[in-house]
């Protein structure tokens, strides 16, 4: 049965404002969710797995079930009064826990972080609060943001695919794709660096933005990768996400790279349909460079029908609908995306985890020191897991004087040759003149617990179709488009031009509206039909 | 071929980067860093012409929509209390550390 916690957040609004429900009982049906397929709170003690574990989703680090109810209670407080409550009145918001927000814990899923209590909110999340959204939750993630699956955060148990609870939910924002697909909030806040929102959307069958590169504001946001971190909404379905934008978007005081850039209203143009709007496929999509699981070498492979059948079909249900579908766009530097983002993103993360020192806050040693250095060794030794570990690493080497010619500065130049595809496929005077590329968000659906964990190279491979946008700077969206044979959801990523996100929006909108009596889109996560 | 990043040199880098490993951490993270380093070196497969630039971000970012900059004027955190309460040790509004080594210039 549909409860109040399953619309979407458009519709309770209406409802809402016409007096036929309360923010109140909005929030009481989402925390009766909550209590029915959420599971123990997860903790950094040394995992010991209970077998109620594996039947629960486990999508947040922390709930804030009484500031949520005030929130509540003050919006039909508001709705009483006659005044505006907001394009997002009560509209239950899980945030990804790698933002701050005021008097929560702030943790980015790592040990490091697990006693801070952020001072102040991120501005994305202070907007969607002021257009009258309620933080019910801090979403778990990948420790920092750094993986594909959540199975490296440091809060234990991690979330599990709500479609099959033996499989990942993708990552990084991998609570917040829970939460919203199983009905633990309305809508949510992730973070995209190179497909963290995307992926996890598609593993689980919801709608996932990235907006362009400084759209948002990162302000408040535990950062990344500096130049390829950009905040952006996962819902339900497209209107949610132009909704969340409008309330997100544009420049920020605080956050230089927020750029001063007309925001839209993105909600005017989605009933505009596709007529006219060239829409381009890429064989660089579909043949992908790929690591053998068994022996790690790269090889060239044909993605599965299972995965581009429908993206082919999409196709030609937006040309019935009146779009040109332009074939054959090449984006020959695709394959390159991954080891350029190999080097750019770890050297990014290496600088942004350097503030992370055991001094100002955060997780300091208990064991005797010496001195500073070896406090600095040891917090940081026993806070940061294997992935930041990694990532520190692997930035400082290939920052280094003697080998950044041969790493950082070439990675830098084919991002340069990436960018280039991008401006090419969406050039109004070039050969293609693309609006959107219609592509797979991810080579496979959901994988199983454990297939790929510990294996940074494949998990690495998992954002190969999403990353490229990242650093392009570019849009792009992924919405669901079926179910592959074993029942896991499918994605279907639509890419834009720079500040495009209305054209993006309104194709996403109309595949919608196409398929939107086709029987999947009936079927509902098994979690909530036990 | 052998490992790119030695067991000497995977030391440097743990130096270098304030960490403190077991071995077992160490193992682990030096075979990952050399299973990296052959992807990244899939970025060799490809002529990149000498004047392609390098870039630092995606999206172009002329001065027409760089925000102004902010008036370079004070602005108070407000509650000092609640930043220096995050602090693991904190004394009289100062963040307390262990020793710092002396260095000879």
């Amino acid at each position: 049965m549909t409860e109040l916690c399953d619309l979407p957040a458009h519709e309770l609004v209406a409802k809402l404002k016409k007096k036929e429900i309360s923010a109140v009982e909005v929030l009481e049906s989402t925390f009766g969710r909550i209590d029915a397929v959420e599971g123990r709170a997860p903790s950094t003690a040394p995992y010991d797995p209970r077998p109620d574990d594996a039947t629960r989703v486990h999508a947040f680090i922390s709930i804030q079930r009484e500031k949520a109810m005030e929130r509540a209670r003050a919006i039909d407080a508001l709705i009483a009064r006659g005044e505006d409550p907001g394009p997002l009145a009560g509209v239950p918001l899980s945030v990804k826990d790698i933002f701050c927000v005021e008097g929560t814990p702030s943790t980015a899923g790592s040990k490091m972080l697990e006693k801070f209590v952020a001072p102040y909110t991120a501005t994305p999340v202070v907007r969607l609060e002021k257009a009258g959204a309620i933080t019910l939750g801090k979403a778990n993630l990948d420790e920092y943001a750094y993986g594909s699956s959540n199975e490296s955060s440091a809060f234990q148990p991690a979330p599990r695919n709500p479609w099959d609870l033996t499989r990942v939910p993708g990552g990084s924002s991998g609570g917040s794709a829970v939460s919203v697909a199983a009905g633990e909030a309305v809508v949510s806040i992730g973070t995209d660096t190179a497909g963290s929102i995307r992926q996890p959307a598609a593993f689980c069958g919801v709608v996932g933005v990235k907006p362009t590169y400084g759209r948002v504001s990162r302000y408040g946001l535990i950062a990344f990768g500096s130049s390829l971190d950009c905040p952006g909404p996962i819902t339900r379905d497209v209107r949610d996400a132009a909704l969340m934008l409008n309330a997100m978007c544009g420049p920020d005081i605080n956050d230089s790279t927020a750029a001063n850039v007309p925001v839209p209203d993105f909600t005017a143009n989605l009933n505009d349909g596709v007529k006219g709007l060239r829409a381009g496929l890429s064989p660089d999509y579909a043949r992908i460079r790929y690591p053998d699981q068994k022996t790690g070498e790269l090889r060239d492979v044909d993605l599965p029908d299972d995965i581009v059948a429908p993206i082919r079909r999409a196709a030609e249900l937006l040309a019935k609908a009146g779009a040109e579908i332009v074939e054959d766009v090449p984006m020959p530097n695709t394959s390159l995306a991954i080891p350029a983002y190999f080097v750019v993103s770890r050297v990014e993360a290496a600088s942004n985890l350097h503030r992370f020192d055991g001094v100002k806050y955060g997780h300091r040693t208990s064991a005797p020191v010496e001195n500073l250095r070896e406090m600095y060794r040891k917090s940081r030794g026993e806070a940061f897991g294997l992935q930041p570990k990694l990532r520190i690493l692997m930035g400082m080497y290939v920052s280094g004087a003697q080998y950044a010619k041969q790493y950082y500065q070439r990675a830098l130049r084919v991002r340069t040759l990436i960018r280039r595809d991008f401006e090419a496929a969406f050039d109004k005077n070039g050969r293609y003149r693309c609006d959107v590329l219609l592509t797979p968000t991810t080579p496979a659906t959901a994988f199983e617990i454990g297939a790929v964990y510990g294996d940074s190279v494949l998990m690495q491979y998992a954002d190969l179709l999403t990353v490229p946008a990242n650093h392009a700077g570019t849009p792009g969206i992924s919405i669901p488009c079926g179910l592959d044979s074993n029942s896991l959801p499918l994605g279907l990523q639509i890419l834009a031009n720079d500040w495009d996100e209305a054209t993006m929006l309104r194709v996403a909108a109309a595949y919608e509206q196409l398929t939107a009596d086709e029987p999947w889109r009936r079927v509902r996560p098994t979690v909530l039909e036990h | 071929m052998s490992d790119e990043i030695t067991p000497e040199l995977f030391a440097h880098l743990v130096e270098l980067a304030a960490l403190e490993l077991t071995p077992e951490e160490g193992e682990y993270l030096r075979g990952q860093l050399n299973g990296q380093l052959k992807a990244i070196r899939e970025l060799e497969r490809i002529p990149v012409p000498d004047d392609v630039p390098p870039a630092a971000h995606g999206v172009a970012f002329p001065p027409e929509i760089r925000p102004a900059p902010r008036a370079d004027e004070t602005r108070p955190c407000g509650d000092a209390e609640k930043i220096l309460k995050q602090a693991p040790e904190a004394e009289e509004g100062y963040f307390v550390v262990p020793e710092i080594p002396h260095t000879e210039l």
